[in-house]
C-alpha cells in the first residue's frame, strides 16, 4: 500500500523503480487516467477536425488540376484570392454584416440577460431560460425562411400594413438588402448573447451593489461604474461567440439575400463546388479564417483590462 | 405607479423570439398557396399532402437514421470528456477540452469544407454515414458540457464508498454512477438529436445524393408551389423539437434535484 499512497499524493517520489509498482504507479497516476479516459474523444477531434484542417491549410498551397489536386507548393491560390475584387468585397460586407449583427444582438440582449439575472424570482429563472432557448432549437432553415415571409413582397408586413390601410403599394426596401440579413441574424443568435451575459450578472455579489449606493452613487453610476464593468466578461463572450460563427453563415444570405447579396461563405461554396477548385476553395477558406482570428485577437487585447483578474 | 420597462421590454423581446415559430401553424392550416395575409380557410390538406410525398419520406428516415447514430455516439464521446474533466487532473486538460469544443464557435462551413476535401481525397463516396461523422463532431461539444454538470455533481464519497464495500470500478461505475448521471445522459441524447435532426450545411455539404429533411427542405423552398407543404412539415418538426426539448429539460432539473445542487437553468 506504499507505493499507492505516495503516489495519490502526487506520486514524484524518487528512488530504485521495479517494473511492478512502475505499473501500478501508471495505473494510478491522475495525468494516465485523466489522459486515457479523454483520447477516445481526442482521437475522434483529431483525426475528423485537426486532420481535415490541416489538409485544408495545406491543399490552399496546391495546384489545381482537371478533377484532381496536384501536390506543388504555389502561392497562385492566395495571389488569385487576395488580388480577387470579389473575395474583397463579399469579405467587407461580411465582415460588415457581422458586426452590425453581434452589435445588435450584444446590445438588445443586454437588457434581457439583466432582467433575467436582477428582476425574475430565482425560482422562475430557469423556466425563463428554457422559454429563451426553445426558438433556438427548432428548424433553422424554416425560421430564416419565415423572416422571408414576413418581411416580403405580400409578406406578414407589408399585407398588415395593407390592411391597416397605411400603405397603397408594398413596401420593397424590407426584404433582399442587408438590413434584413442582419435582422434575420440577431434572431438566430440571440441566446448565443443573452446567456453568456447572464452567466457573468448571476456572478456578481449583489453586495457590491448596495455598496455602492450606500457610498452615495445613484442607481445609474453604481450600474455604469459597477455592474457594467462586472459583466464585460460576458458580453466579451457575446461578442465573440455571435460574431465568429455569423461571419461564415450561409443560409440567410442564401434565402433572405435571395442569392444577391452573398458572403464569404457563399463563396467558399461557389469555388468549391460550383468552380471545383478545391485549392482555391481552400486558400479563401484559410484567409477569411485568419481573418476572422485576427479581428477576434484585437478584440480581446482592447479589452484585456476587463478579463484581468479573471480566474 | 412606476412603468416596469424592463418587463414590457422582455415580454417584446419574447414576442420577436417567437414571431416566426407562431406563424408558421397559421401558415400550415391556411386554404391558400401563396403565403400571405389575409388568410383564407382552414385546410389540413397540406399535411395529407405531406403524408403521400415519397421524397420526403426518404429524407425522414435517412434523418432519423443520422440523428439517432449521432445522438449516440455524441453522448458516448461526450461522456469520456465529461468524467476525465470532472474527475481528473492532468497536464494538457485545458487545451486538449478546448480542442474538443472548438466546433462551438467554428464556423460549420470551415468544418464542413475540410470534411470534404479530406473525405474525397481519401475516395469515400458521400452518404448518411459521412454526415453523420460530422454531426458527431458538432454534436460532441453540446453533449460534453450538459454531461460534465452531472459529472461534476457527482459526490465522489459516494464511489468510495462502493469501493469500500467491495464493487469493482466497473460495477461501481454501472450501479452508483450511471443512475445518477442518467438523467444528464438522456438529456445530452435528447439535445444531440435535435442538434442534428435540423443541421444543414454539413449535411449539404456531405450528403451526397441522400437527402436529409433540412437539405430536402433547401432544395423545396426555390419552388412557391410547394411552401404550404414545407409550412405543414415544419409546424411538425417545431412541434417534435418541443416536445424533446422538454423532455430534455425534464431530464436535466431531475437530474439537478437528484444530485442536490443549485440550478443555474439552460443548456449552454
Amino acid at each position: 500500500m506504499d507505493s499507492d499512497t505516495d503516489v495519490r499524493n502526487g506520486g514524484d517520489s524518487t528512488g530504485p523503480q521495479r517494473a511492478a509498482p512502475l505499473l501500478t504507479r501508471l495505473r494510478h497516476s491522475e495525468a494516465v487516467n485523466g489522459w486515457l479516459l479523454i483520447s477516445p474523444t481526442a482521437l475522434y477531434a483529431l483525426l475528423l477536425l485537426a486532420a481535415p484542417l490541416v489538409t485544408l491549410f495545406t491543399f490552399s498551397f496546391f495546384k489545381d488540376g482537371y478533377l484532381t489536386i496536384i501536390p506543388e507548393f504555389t502561392l497562385e491560390n492566395y495571389q488569385a484570392t487576395l488580388s480577387d475584387p470579389i473575395f474583397a468585397a463579399l469579405m467587407q460586407r461580411s465582415l460588415w454584416v457581422s458586426g452590425l449583427v453581434t452589435l445588435a444582438t450584444v446590445l438588445t440582449a443586454f437588457p434581457i440577460a439583466y432582467y433575467l439575472s436582477f428582476h425574475v424570482a430565482p425560482a422562475l429563472k430557469a423556466r425563463w431560460l428554457f422559454l429563451i432557448t426553445i426558438p433556438f432549437w427548432t428548424s433553422y432553415l424554416i425560421r430564416v425562411f419565415l423572416w422571408k415571409v414576413i418581411l416580403g413582397y405580400n409578406g406578414v408586413v407589408n399585407s398588415g400594413l395593407k390592411e391597416l390601410g397605411l400603405i397603397d403599394k408594398p413596401l420593397e426596401f424590407l426584404l433582399y438588402n442587408v438590413n434584413s440579413i442582419v435582422l434575420t441574424l440577431s434572431h438566430s443568435y440571440a441566446p448565443f448573447a443573452i446567456l453568456p451575459i447572464y452567466v457573468a450578472l448571476e456572478k456578481i455579489d449583489r453586495a457590491l451593489l448596495e455598496a455602492g449606493q450606500d457610498l452615495g452613487e445613484s442607481r445609474l453610476m453604481t450600474f455604469w461604474r459597477v455592474t457594467l464593468p462586472l459583466a464585460m466578461p460576458g458580453v466579451i463572450a457575446a461578442v465573440l461567440i455571435v460574431f465568429i460563427p455569423t461571419i461564415g453563415d450561409y443560409v440567410t444570405p442564401q434565402l433572405i439575400g435571395g442569392g444577391k447579396i452573398p458572403m464569404v461563405a457563399n463563396l467558399i461554396q461557389a469555388r468549391m463546388l460550383d468552380m471545383d477548385n478545391k485549392p482555391l476553395g481552400s486558400a479563401v477558406a484559410v484567409i477569411s479564417m485568419a481573418i476572422v482570428a485576427v479581428v477576434s485577437i484585437l478584440f480581446l487585447a482592447l479589452n484585456r483590462r476587463f478579463l484581468r483578474g479573471q480566474k | 405607479m412606476k412603468i416596469p420597462f424592463l418587463r414590457l421590454y422582455a415580454m417584446a423581446y419574447l414576442l420577436f423570439l417567437y414571431a416566426p415559430i407562431l406563424l408558421l401553424p397559421l401558415f400550415a392550416f391556411n386554404d391558400a398557396t401563396v403565403i400571405s395575409f389575409p388568410l383564407k380557410g382552414f385546410t389540413t390538406q397540406w399535411f395529407a399532402q405531406m403524408a403521400e410525398n415519397e421524397a420526403l419520406r426518404k429524407a425522414t428516415l435517412n434523418s432519423l437514421l443520422i440523428a439517432t447514430s449521432s445522438a449516440v455516439m455524441a453522448t458516448a464521446l461526450g461522456m469520456f470528456v465529461a468524467r476525465a474533466a470532472t474527475r481528473f487532473r492532468f497536464p494538457g486538460k485545458g487545451g486538449v477540452v478546448g480542442f474538443i469544443m472548438l466546433p462551438l464557435v467554428l464556423p460549420e462551413i470551415i468544418v464542413s469544407v475540410s470534411l470534404l476535401v479530406v473525405l474525397l481525397q481519401l475516395g469515400v463516396s458521400l452518404s448518411a454515414f459521412t454526415v453523420i461523422l460530422g454531426h458527431v463532431l458538432i454534436c460532441t461539444p453540446y453533449a460534453a458540457a450538459i454531461l460534465n454538470t452531472s459529472f461534476g455533481a457527482l459526490d465522489r464519497s459516494l464511489e468510495e464508498a462502493a469501493y469500500d464495500l467491495g464493487e469493482t470500478k466497473f460495477s461501481t461505475f454501472r450501479l452508483i454512477t450511471l443512475p445518477l448521471v442518467m438523467p444528464g445522459i438522456i438529456s445530452s441524447l435528447l439535445i444531440s438529436f435535435t442538434i442534428s435532426l435540423d443541421e444543414f450545411i454539413i449535411a449539404f455539404f456531405l450528403a451526397g445524393a441522400e437527402p436529409t429533411l433540412p437539405t430536402y427542405i433547401f432544395s423545396q423552398l426555390r419552388f412557391p408551389k410547394g411552401i404550404p407543404m414545407i409550412m405543414a412539415l415544419g409546424t411538425v418538426l417545431v412541434a417534435m423539437s418541443v416536445l424533446l426539448l422538454t423532455i430534455a429539460e425534464y431530464f436535466r432539473r431531475r437530474g439537478v434535484a437528484r444530485t442536490g445542487i443549485k440550478d443555474t437553468g439552460g443548456f449552454l
